[in-house]
């Protein structure tokens, strides 16, 4: 992947296919690590599942016998001398929380890290695929931070789709001005 | 920060026309996001279809969709069309700019534009 966004937009995908109503993205950045954390209210992963997404001849898809997608994140992480975790749980009864929270490290400093690049269009492009899910989205800096919320602005919308392109427009706009401010 | 209130202009221009889309609409523009299409420049595609089909005014007719893996990953980033009473098209290998030209001369003119097909690859 030539961004981390694009390694976002990629995981943050397997969270919406498993079922999540709040996939929660967070950047967060000091002056020398960047932090991906995605995290899910998906039906989550059982303990073998965890351990076998890691390898690129596991996959869910059914056209083709690999899967890259977490071999990806890792490759980028670990190539910084970061690392990437996952936690998951299903819920074995009725009511019990589930989910998957995925954690990749990166150092800044270092020659291989891949730039973060065109997140925003990651939040858009996630937004227009699923309008009936909800994101949160929080990039915090040293300089500042910026967040989006689509369970506000869902509220404010009142059954117009987040998917509307002035909608979209909006959006991308709103993630522009916070990150000038910053 | 851009005001809510912004949203909820944008809000009460969109109500009625929502459902006038729901019901009226024909053309399906599908862009595959998984792995493969993320990492082949999947993502500008899709957002450039977004951007060309609202500017030039096609939302009542058009929708954009996303999927998984369509199975030739070769050729990604795969769009494929679908209209009603027509067979689908596949364009592979897309780019921003091929977007335009689809644009222009698939969805507003009528005509396939064969040298982005899947056909002309094999």
């Amino acid at each position: 992947m030539k961004e981390l966004s694009l390694n976002i937009l990629d995981i943050a995908e397997n969270s919406v296919k498993a079922g999540a109503t709040l996939t929660e993205i967070s950047v967060l950045e000091t002056e020398k690590t960047l932090t991906i954390i995605i995290n899910d209210d998906g039906c989550g992963m059982p303990e073998e599942v965890v351990r076998a997404v890691t390898n690129p001849f596991y996959t869910t898809r059914t056209t083709r016998e690999v899967g890259l997608g977490i071999p990806f994140l890792i490759l980028g992480a670990e190539q910084t001398g970061g690392y990437v975790k996952i936690d998951s749980r299903v819920a074995r009864a009725e009511g019990d929380a589930h989910g998957t929270r995925v954690t990749a490290h990166y150092n800044k400093d270092h020659i291989d890290f891949t730039p973060l690049g065109d997140v925003i269009s990651t939040v858009t492009t996630l937004i227009q695929g699923h309008p009936d899910t909800d994101f949160l989205f929080t990039h915090e800096t040293v300089g500042g931070s910026v967040s989006l919320d689509t369970r506000t602005l869902r509220s404010v919308l009142e059954g117009v789709p987040l998917s509307t392109p002035e909608v979209l427009t909006w959006i991308r706009e709103s993630l522009a001005e916070q990150y000038n401010s910053i | 920060m851009k005001s809510l209130a912004e949203l909820q202009a944008i809000r009460d221009r969109m109500k009625d026309k929502v459902i006038l889309r729901e019901g009226a609409n024909q053309v399906r523009v599908v862009v595959g996001m998984a792995t493969c299409g993320i990492a082949a420049g999947a993502r500008p595609v899709l957002n450039a279809f977004v951007e060309a089909i609202s500017a030039e005014g096609l939302t009542d007719k058009v929708t954009v969709s996303q999927t998984g893996c369509i199975g030739i990953c070769q050729y990604e980033p795969v769009v494929e069309i679908y209209e009603p009473g027509k067979e689908k098209t596949t364009y592979v290998k897309m780019t921003a700019e091929k977007v335009a030209a689809v644009v222009e001369k698939h969805l507003k003119g009528g005509n396939v534009v064969t040298e982005f097909t899947v056909s002309n690859m094999e």
